[in-house]
């Protein structure tokens, strides 16, 4: 990237030049009287600067794609010669500078030809959005492939033990990584969701505004956390409460990092996340439906079970749904909190491991990107994306059929 | 039908009775989950600041020393500079121990080990920046062992010292003896903030001072990313986009990156910004590129919120007058839009400053002493390896000394300060702008 | 007078800082239409929801005075308002099904209130409420068919089904057709004229042509006060206040 440093600067800097020059050249086109101009001054300017500025950045973004493409195919597409690549995009952007200076006249369009690069770089801004989803899929397939072509996918989706091995010889099966994910998402939901949808359901049908404007914020510092903090939470307070308190006396573990553990803190990490989505989706239930069900003579707590919780139940199944796909894809706390040994138990005071734990442990401190060790990596994370990725449409597409009645 | 069917309204009937306790019973199931809520809320915090507070402050050993041109030359051309000034040190806290009768049975390798590894370097940063000091007698505030530190924190007892081989309980008679003479006392620590990560061994010399400086430099690059494309991204598709397929399909993918796990996005700053890019590891650039494609649907989402409660009224107006559809967004609608968005943007950036699993894959965990410099030649623009708070966290929490479970609260205690600060100026912001169309 | 279900005196209603009824002295009789009109705002809807109890769901607002059923006063503190409002049943402007079965629509009141000792039962209350409202032989068919998925007519006549199956012994109706194309309209005032045999109805409706075909009652309100109670026809032919005159002849309202 360094070698366009200099060319990039220098564009910007031509730019500038641009914009003050055109405006100037502008007025005298007009002899000083704006009326006569068929644009302001200003936008001459700045159809000048960005005709400057913008084609050399875009080619620069180009040549800088495709010079690292060519170099992870071994192919040498940048010149020996740096002056060349410089001439090239000073030349490039000269020209724009000159030919849109060479433009001004009184009649010319500079705020319909300005708004059009304007407009190219807003519909630009929104593709990233596109090219962030195709960086993680192609990130993922093409090692995921490559570990694959070294590894047995059926060992790595079907094997109960996950050892592994830099010196070869590993077994990399998911599937005790993938039952300590599910254990510790499951703990953490029976936690979450019944504390926090009946918060919501307080907060909004029986809580008094001053109590509401109290309590809610109160529970949403909580979703305001990092996770870090979580993780430290549960690696020296939860942890070894669990261990000195149940798990020693009751015989089941002498592990301070345990499926509980981190089920737990990750449970109380999810209730505001929880509670928020359930309260928006309570309140969209509308006030007749409770009018009809109180008239009645029905009890607040029978309408809420009967009426407002049946009725809001697409969106509360949406808004649990995109609670599990945060749990399963949730990083520091289980960490921190869950241990680093992959398991298939049912003890829930014993240490196991996750998707998310491997793939930090497998890609952090010295890495060989060619070894299946390092590669498998990308398989757990492409599967992780994938479930999340299900959940996520799911929910998503649920919970906004359901706003949708409602509107 | 009479009266009488449904009987007197002041006697409560039986089954309503059953039926209100159970009213009762959901209204306490309510409460309950409220408190648990909040009770858990306050033992995180309790547990956080208790455990982090003490971090503040730091145990310093203050007692005279002196020093002529001649040995600190000896000490400047010797081979190990820190060694030699260790040594000066050395010989004049003893001197002082003996003036004052302090020493009395105690060894003197106890007593010398209960400066920090830290002082020699800290001695001679002090001499190299105050010259004049040669050849007078000044008081040096050095800092104490972190085992001293911690029996002054109740971490270190008389008991666990007999089982650790890093603390005798003979230096802790000698620290009370020190205390009562007042040359080891607490004070406000600083150097916490100022000072960079140290080794396992010197957990009283480390400090948050890359880090916060690295997560700033990560700060600059998420906004001065994040912001322009977040809002040229919104703008173009709230206000210009036509309703087609294409942005079906990117609504639905801003949606889902807004949830996808935040691990993925390392994968994918390790796969394309450090391996395909060849950028270098660890640095505030990559990890700024990372969370700006992190924060980007959060910001793309609430700009749109807020363009989106303009009301048409005033497009119609600037359109009447005859200005261009991109005028009377760049002039009408972005302005009064711009309190809501920089709101998202603020909660988007608070968001980023406490991320720490993606930042762990691009390598930002290493071990690092040296301050980044914003812009150096051979690594280019926030290019050098640094760290940042979260990850400065888990790294502490990885080491085996317990002083650094303290420090690692205390950085949690420092975070959680930037947060709220962030997230205060959001709600005021929000209260002061806000407008009801 | 041997005959008055509700009687209400000296009612006072605030909503926060509004006065919002003023001091209302007012005798229902049982078995009875009685209308309640008034221009809009007039306090007649909330005066309505007063007799259930149904203003308790609002937090800012405050009644006053007293109103017996019965002789009963209903906002003694020994009385549940849920034991009222099985005894005060009530159908709202716009139809307002749950979102489940026709038959479940039906059920929910006995369900609740545990008026079914078994499924056989409860069958016959939901028949004979859907027969009384004129329902049964639309809806017998779809019994299972969701109760958002009927025409509005259909919708408020459900709604009717649902109230009369808590077998209560006054039903409130608070402008029970404002939602409503005139032959749903007609269908529901025909309804209201038969349920006269077993309920004393209260209807609150904007509509001074229904108040005259469906009551035998009417009471004017006019800004928070009750400014004429009378036989129906009286009020509509020789009206005592000159405000009542305005209202009907269109001056007002």
């Amino acid at each position: 990237m360094l070698p366009l440093t200099v060319p990039f600067f220098a564009t910007i800097g031509l730019a500038i030049v641009g914009y003050l020059l055109a405006r100037r050249r502008a007025l005298s086109v007009a002899s000083g009287d704006i009326r006569v101009l068929n644009a302001l001054p200003h936008q001459h300017g700045l159809n000048t600067a960005l005709s400057t500025l913008l084609p050399p950045l875009a080619v620069m973004l180009i040549w800088a794609l495709a010079v690292r493409i060519g170099a992870s195919r071994d192919l040498v597409l940048a010149p020996q010669n740096p002056a060349f690549t410089y001439i090239a995009l000073i030349g490039l952007s000269v020209t724009g500078f000159v030919l849109s200076l060479l433009r001004i006249s009184r009649d010319f369009r500079a705020r319909n030809a300005s708004e059009r690069w304007i407009m190219a770089l807003l519909i630009f801004a929104s593709t990233i959005a596109i090219l962030t989803t195709v960086g993680i899929v192609l990130s993922m397939v093409t090692e995921t492939y490559s570990f694959f072509g070294q590894y047995d996918w059926r060992d790595f989706f079907f094997s109960t033990t996950w050892s592994p091995n830099f010196r070869g010889g590993s077994d990399l099966g998911i599937i005790p990584l993938i039952w300590g994910t599910l254990y510790i998402s499951f703990i953490a939901l029976v936690l979450a969701v019944p504390v926090g949808l009946f918060a919501a359901v307080y907060l909004s049908e029986y809580a008094s505004p001053r109590m509401r404007s109290i309590a809610k914020p109160l529970i949403e510092v909580l979703a305001g956390i990092p996770t870090i903090v979580y993780g430290l939470f549960a690696l020296v307070t939860v942890g070894p409460l669990l261990r000195d308190y149940f798990a020693a006396p009751m015989g089941l573990g002498q592990s301070a990092s345990s499926v509980m553990t981190a089920g737990l803190v990750m449970g109380i990490m999810l209730i505001p996340f929880v509670s928020s989505l359930s309260d928006d989706i309570i309140n969209a239930v509308p006030q007749a439906m409770r009018d009809g069900s109180l008239g009645l003579g029905a009890t607040k707590s029978e309408t809420i079970r009967q009426v407002v919780v049946p009725a809001a139940l697409p969106g509360i199944v949406g808004a649990v749904l995109l609670a599990a796909s945060r749990a399963i894809g949730e990083t520091m706390i289980v960490v921190l909190g869950a241990g680093a040994a992959a398991r298939l138990s049912l003890n829930p005071f014993e240490a196991m491991t996750t998707v998310t734990v491997k793939i930090v442990s497998q890609l952090t401190g010295d890495t060989d990107f060619a070894s299946p060790e390092t590669l498998v990596a990308f398989a757990l994370g492409l599967t992780l994306f994938v479930i999340t990725l299900g959940l996520n449409v799911v929910a998503l597409f649920i919970v906004r059929k359901y706003r949708e009645q409602y509107e | 039908m009479s009266a009488s069917k449904h009987g007197s309204l002041l006697q409560t009937d039986p089954h309503t009775k059953k039926r209100n306790a159970a009213e009762k019973r959901f209204r306490m199931y309510g409460l309950s989950a409220i408190a648990i809520a909040l009770i858990a809320l306050v033992i995180l915090l309790v547990s956080i600041i208790s455990n982090g507070a003490s971090s503040f402050r730091q145990t310093y050993l203050s007692f005279p020393v002196t020093i002529n041109a001649a040995e600190i030359e000896a000490a400047e051309s010797a081979l190990l500079k820190t060694g030699a000034y260790n040594k000066i040190i050395q010989t004049s806290l003893l001197t002082y121990l003996t003036e004052n009768d302090l020493l009395q049975d105690i060894p003197e390798e106890d007593a010398f080990g209960m400066i920090s590894d830290e002082a020699g370097a800290t001695f001679r940063e002090f001499i190299l920046a105050n010259p004049e000091a040669a050849g007078t007698s000044f008081q040096l505030n050095l800092l104490a062992n972190g085992r001293i530190d911690g029996y002054f924190k109740g971490r270190v007892t008389a008991q666990t010292a007999l089982l650790d081989k890093n603390v005798t309980p003979a230096q802790l008679v000698m620290a009370d003896r020190l205390a009562e003479q007042g040359a080891l006392v607490k004070r406000f620590n600083w150097a916490f903030f100022t000072n960079p990560d140290a080794s396992d061994q010197r957990p009283e010399a480390a400090g948050l001072g890359v880090a916060i400086l690295g997560s700033f430099y990560m700060m600059a690059v998420v906004l001065f990313l994040a912001l322009p494309i977040g809002v040229a991204a919104s703008i173009y598709l709230e206000e210009f986009a036509r309703k087609s397929w294409i942005t079906d399909v990117i609504e639905v993918n801003i949606a889902n990156l807004a949830a996808v796990p935040s691990i993925v996005y390392g994968i994918l700053g390790l796969a394309i910004f450090i391996n395909f890019a060849e950028l270098n590891q660890s640095s505030p650039l990559v990890g700024g590129l990372v969370l700006t494609l992190m924060t980007l649907p959060t910001i793309i989402i609430s700009t749109r919120a807020s363009l989106k409660s303009i009301p048409p009224s005033i497009r119609d107006a600037a359109l009447g007058v005859g200005a261009s559809k991109m005028q009377s967004v760049f002039h009408h609608v972005l302005p009064l839009a711009a309190p809501g968005i920089l709101t998202g943007t603020i909660i988007g950036l608070a968001q980023a400053l406490g991320e720490t699993a993606p930042l762990l894959l691009i390598g930002m965990v290493a071990f690092v002493k040296e301050y980044p410099a914003a812009w150096s030649p051979d690594a280019g623009l926030f290019g050098e390896a640094s760290t940042a708070l979260p990850v400065q966290v888990f790294n502490w929490t990885q080491r085996s000394d317990p002083a650094f479970v303290e420090r690692a609260s205390g950085a949690i205690i420092t975070l959680l300060i930037f947060l709220l600060i962030m997230n205060a100026l959001a709600i005021f912001l929000r209260k002061k702008f806000e407008r009801r169309w | 007078m041997t005959n008055i279900k509700i009687s209400a005196k000296g009612v006072q209603v605030y909503y926060g800082d509004n006065h919002a009824i003023k001091d209302v002295d007012v005798q229902i009789e049982d078995k009875t239409v009685t209308a309640f009109i008034g221009p809009s705002g007039c306090g007649k809807s909330t005066f309505l929801r007063c007799l259930n109890r149904m203003n308790d769901t609002i937090d800012i607002c405050r009644v006053q005075g007293d109103i017996r059923i019965d002789n009963e006063d209903i906002y003694d503190p020994a009385v549940d308002p849920v034991q009222l409002r099985a005894k005060v049943g009530m159908v709202f402007q716009k139809p307002n099904p749950f979102p489940k079965s026709i038959y479940d629509n039906v059920a929910y009141g006995p369900k609740i209130h545990g008026l079914a000792r078994n499924k056989a039962d409860l069958d016959e209350i939901v028949e004979k409420s859907l027969r009384k409202a004129a329902l049964w032989t639309e809806a017998k068919d779809r019994l299972d068919a969701p109760g958002t998925g009927l025409s509005g007519g259909q919708q408020q006549r459900l709604c009717i089904a649902r109230a009369i199956a808590t077998a209560p012994e006054i039903l409130l109706m608070d402008e029970p057709c404002s939602a409503l194309d005139p032959i749903a309209t007609a269908q529901v005032e025909e309804l209201i004229d038969e349920l006269r045999q077993s309920y004393s109805v209260v209807i609150v409706t904007h509509s001074m042509q229904q108040a005259a075909r469906v009551s035998q009652k009417t009471a004017f309100f006019h800004l928070g006060n009750l400014v004429e109670y009378g036989v129906t026809d009286k009020i509509f032919t020789n009206p005592e206040d000159p405000r009542t005159e305005s209202y009907i002849s269109g001056r007002i309202g």
